[in-house]
Order: structure tokens, then sequence, then C-alpha cells
């Protein structure tokens, strides 16, 4: 399965014309213990870079922008109870929501994880 | 300290259990008779078990509170660093005036003629605050700075509709606060973010390039949330209004500026004023907001009711807009005139400053940040470049390496006697240290405060990054559970039998 990142942090990895989408254990640790996660309503339409969910840390609320347009299949309902798993596992069980890709051209928008790797290098500096 | 008490008090530092922990059923603060013959008109809705209030006498609960306002620290206990957003010294003489029977006692209902002076001194409010802004018209009634934000905007909403015109698009820097977004959604807007440039300001070009047809304004701070002048605010002002849009501003760091630069020359068209933040008013826990927004000649036609007009030597509440003589009112925001006692508090320091005081107010502020600024900036890393107005602005750079964190350095400030600065705000600047010591502090303060810091960031640098994780340890309280309070929260008291 090909795996995307975004300059926003998110992660989206491909099924099919499925993509699961989180944030990234770069964005976990920016943000610090994450206490709330806010996703959207199963059946949303996401528009490209428009918000997708809220994520709220003990330091901030940050909105998560949609990667794609499409539209919101499932959502990690583990997270209402424990949002403490992002943290934990940011880019597996921590996962925010599953979303039918509209246009598969917009991946090509996002970076593969060698770009994204040398994106955040060059954010530390 | 290394030993437990038997009572769990420090010395005179005494252990508090919340009052429903206290007392016993039964004991009262007073002992008064039965009524007799009290016949019940509730139909058979009387309440028939206990309400379940304490049972406490009045030294008790003298002492309750008394002990829980020894565990606050505030403005009036030391340093504060977070400045005027939270709360700036409030001079006694505010509180000697609004405690004056004659505008103590007065009620919101009471006849109009009755009244005059304290309409009057509304009217002189709006006066001082139009003169100083150098704007043609003031809304009094709102309610706090972030009422004032969402007048101003609904302002802007009824002139684009008066306009015919389905604007919907407002532009918000990423470094403003918070509330500017939220405003502007809701009020039906959509929110469209300007980047920053590297020295911390509104990065031009961008916002050149966002302006459009469907552009209702720009709201922004100024100085701004990383305590700079926007220097391009006169140029940004021209643009935008080129581009038929209206420029909100957010003052609420006016009092970096007042007797200085008057808003109406840098082309605004309406800015709300915190008179907390610039008029010495009392805040948070201590008084209601109050944000009064002046208004440009083009929005003044839509500010909200009411409104005090002096005519004929009278003062009059304008309150409907039938009153109205080519005016658009879009509505009104609160009940009654306003926050009464925060502008008879406002007026008092605005009288007894003068304006050659106000004018020192705001350029003390400034003063004591860049000497904080300059005390600081070699040990610790300044955020942007040049001089801060009334907040000076660092990042985590020079904690880089050490182990310790923004966080873990605020902690270990507490047990030096300070109340930690604002940390991880603005956003946009990593692991934010944001401090304002506000005009009123001394030197010697300042100083004390610089030396603390200095010694916490030497400790730091010398690999001590244990301490700093433990911090703070001389508070009746340790370092708190943050992700354990935000995650589980327990926001009400539960009786144990009911458990």
């Amino acid at each position: 399965m090909a795996k995307y990142f975004s300059k926003e942090h998110e992660w989206l990895e491909l099924d099919g014309d499925v993509a699961t989408v989180g944030i990234t254990d770069y964005a976990q640790q920016a943000l610090g213990d994450i206490v709330y996660v806010e996703l959207p309503e199963v059946g949303k339409k996401l528009v490209k870079d428009g918000d997708a969910a809220v994520v709220e840390s003990v330091k901030a609320a940050s909105d998560v922008y949609a990667p794609v347009d499409g539209e919101i299949l499932e959502t990690n309902e583990m997270l209402e109870d424990n949002p403490g798993l992002v943290n934990e596992d940011a880019e597996g069980e921590g996962w925010f929501f599953r979303v039918k890709i509209d246009d598969e051209s917009q991946l090509e928008d996002l970076m593969d994880q060698e770009s994204y790797n040398d994106f955040i290098e060059g954010l530390e500096d | 300290m290394s030993f437990q008490t038997h009572t769990g008090n420090r010395g005179l530092v005494l252990e508090e259990k919340l009052i429903f922990e206290q007392g016993e059923a039964g004991r009262c603060g007073v002992d008064l008779p039965k009524p007799d013959a009290v016949k019940s008109r509730l139909g058979g809705l009387e309440r028939d078990s206990d309400v379940g209030l304490p049972g406490l006498s009045e030294p008790q609960v003298v002492r309750h509170y008394t002990r829980l306002s020894q565990k606050n620290f505030g403005i009036d206990s030391g340093f504060f660093p977070l400045g005027s957003c939270t709360m700036k010294h409030n001079p006694r003489l505010n509180e000697k005036v609004a405690r004056m029977p004659g505008l103590a006692d007065l009620h919101p209902m009471q006849p109009e003629s009755t009244v005059q002076g304290a309409l009057e001194l509304i009217d002189s409010c709006a006066h001082w605050l139009m003169v100083l802004t150098g704007m043609p018209a003031v809304a009094m009634s709102p309610a706090s700075g972030a009422q004032g934000e969402l007048c101003g905007m609904m302002a802007i909403r009824a002139a684009l509709d008066a306009r015919g015109e389905n604007r919907r698009r407002v532009l918000v820097p990423e470094s403003a606060h918070g509330t500017n977004p939220a405003t502007a959604a809701a009020c039906g807007f959509t929110v469209d973010s300007i980047p920053a440039t590297a020295d911390g300001r509104v990065d031009l070009a961008a916002f050149e390039a966002k302006l459009g047809d469907d552009v209702a304004g720009i709201m922004l701070t100024n100085p701004n949330t990383c305590g700079l002048f926007e220097r391009d605010v006169r140029k940004i002002a021209d643009l935008v209004h080129a581009a038929g849009g209206y420029f909100y501003c957010d003052g609420a760091n006016f009092n970096a500026i007042v007797g200085r630069v008057r808003p109406a020359d840098l082309g605004i068209d309406a800015m709300h004023i915190n008179l907390h933040k610039t008029f010495s008013t009392p805040h948070g826990g201590g008084g209601p907001g109050s944000g009064p927004v002046v208004f440009s000649d083009a929005l003044a036609p839509f500010a909200p009711l009411p409104y005090v007009l002096h005519k004929d030597g009278k003062f009059h509440l304008v309150e409907t807009a039938s009153e109205q003589d080519g005016k658009k009112p879009f509505g009104r925001l609160k009940g009654f005139h306003g926050q009464m006692g925060m502008f008879i508090r406002a007026l008092t320091y605005m009288k007894s400053h003068g304006a050659d005081g106000l004018r020192q107010a705001s350029g003390d502020a400034v003063l004591n940040a860049n000497y904080l600024l300059a005390r600081l900036k070699d040990k610790l890393s300044v955020a942007f470049p040049g001089y801060c107005m009334h907040e000076a602005l660092f990042d985590d750079e020079f904690l880089k390496g050490t182990g310790v964190s923004t966080l873990d350095l605020a902690k270990a400030i507490i047990d030096e006697g300070f109340h930690p600065m604002t940390m991880y705000f603005p956003l946009v600047v990593h692991g934010a240290l944001l401090v304002e010591p506000t005009e009123t502090e001394t030197k010697e303060s300042i100083d004390q405060f610089c030396d603390a810091v200095l010694s916490l960031v030497a400790k730091a640098e010398s690999g001590d990054a244990e301490f700093f994780k433990n911090a703070p340890y001389l508070t009746p309280r340790r370092r708190l559970d943050e992700t354990a309070a935000a995650r589980n929260p327990v926001l009400r008291w539960v009786p144990k039998n009911a458990e």
C-alpha cells in the first residue's frame, strides 16, 4: 500500500480508492499529550485543504486538513475513549478516518516518506 | 522539605477541603426562629428532601474563603508576567470612585432625569475613546473584547448587506488571536489565513495575492500577537479599501500605542478596545470585561444600539431604531447601557492620568518590555529581531539540547515566587515564552525576575534537567497531571454516599 504525507503533517495510506488518514508521528510529538479528537461524521464530503478534524492537546487545539477530496466512510471510534492512541501509535492504531477518494491525481501534490523526512528535517533547522 | 506534617498543612500554608466536605448537618451561621403559619402555594411541588448544603458556622465560612484567597497568586501578590491580557495593576482610585454612592447605588431602570450624571459619564468616556483613536463613532455596550470583535464584524456584515454585496471571505494573519477567526466564522464569513514573514509580520505580497471582490475585509491585530508593530499597516489599509473591503483592527494591544498612534490615521474601520488592558479596569475574577468599539465614517451608521445622545443640554439614551435619523443600527448586543462599572473606572483612569499620563503609560509599558528583552536576549533566544512593543517574545531554541522544555522552565519559575509567563502562544513561535511586564512594574521587580530566569537558564545549561522535570517543589501542590485532567475531567463534586 502506498503511503503519502502532506505539508500539514497528515499521512494517508491508500488501499484501492480508499485512504486511511491520520496525523504523523512528528505532528503528535509537536502537539504533546493529545486529550481530544473531534472526528468528521461518516458521509461527510471533504474538500482538499478544508477542515476535516480537530485535534486538541494540552498545548493547543489544531485543525486537521483534508489531504484530498472525498467522502468519509469510517472514523476511528477508539479515539473517543482513548485519544492517547494518537501519541502511542500516530501512524497505526491512532488513525483518524477512512475516506473514499474522488480524484487520485490529487495524490501527486503529496510527498512520499523520503521527501517528508527531508521536509521535517528542514523544519528542525 | 523532607517531612510530612500530621495535618497536611505546611507551616502556615493550610490545606483546605472543599466546603461541601466540611461542617456537619444542622450547623448554621445564624439562629433564626422557625417561621410559623407559612402557607405553601406550590401546589404539592414542595421539595421534600434536603438541599444538601454544608452546615458551617460563620467563622468556618470566613476561614474557608480566606484560605482559598491565600492560595491565589495575582497581580496584588507579585510579578505577574501574563500581563494586561489577564490583569494589570488596577489603581485603587478607580475603585474608590466606583464605590461613590451616587454611582454605586444606581439602577439601570431609573428614570433618565435622575441619571443625567451617569449618562454624561458614559458620554465622556466615549468622547475620550474617540479622541484617543481619532475615530468619529463608538459603541460602548459590548461586554468584552470578544463581543467587541463580534460587534465590529456585524457592522461590517451590515455595511456589506446595505451595499447589496455578498462578500464572505475574511483575511486573518496566522498569528492572530484565536478569537479573530472564531468571530469571523460566527458572523458567517469564511476565514482565509495570511502567512507571516520571517520577522513576525504580515506577508504583504501574500496578503495582496489573496485580495479579490469576495473579500469582506481583514482582521489584523496591531501591535500584533508577537508584540510587534505591523509596519505596513497603512499599506494594508489602502489595499483592502481599494479592493472594496473593510479593515477590522483587533485593538487588544492598544495599551502599547495609546497617546502615540491614532488608529484612524492607520485607516482602520472598526476596532475594539479592551478597557481592562488599556484603561486598567479589573478583569477575569475581578470584574466583567468591557470592549467598546470605535468606527470609521463608513461603518458608523451601522453601530449597535443603545448610545448616549447629548442634545439641548440633556443626555438621552437612544434605545430604539425608530429614534434614528438616517442611521441603520444592526441591533443591540446587550441589555441596558453596557458595563457601567467599567466605564467609571476607565474614565477615572483617563482623567487621573490625563492625555500626557496615558502617553507615558504606553511608553513605560514598551520601555519595560524592551528592558526585559535586553536583559534576557543574550541567554534566551529572541523569536524576532529588533525592538518589541509591550511584550517580549522568546522561542525555545535556547533550551535545545538541555532536555528542559518551556513548560519545565515555567514550573521552575513558580518556585522562584513568580507567576509564569504566557507559554506556547503565539502558536507560530516554537515553544513560545511571552513576557509582558506592563507599565507599572519597577526596575527592581523586573530585575529580580530577569535574575531568577537567568539563574534557571544557567541551571538548565549545566545539565540538571531532572531538577526541572520535577518542579515546582515549593507550591501547595506539585506538578499537576494536565493530561489526565483534560482527558478525564472531574467537573462536579459528588457526595460520598451517592457514589
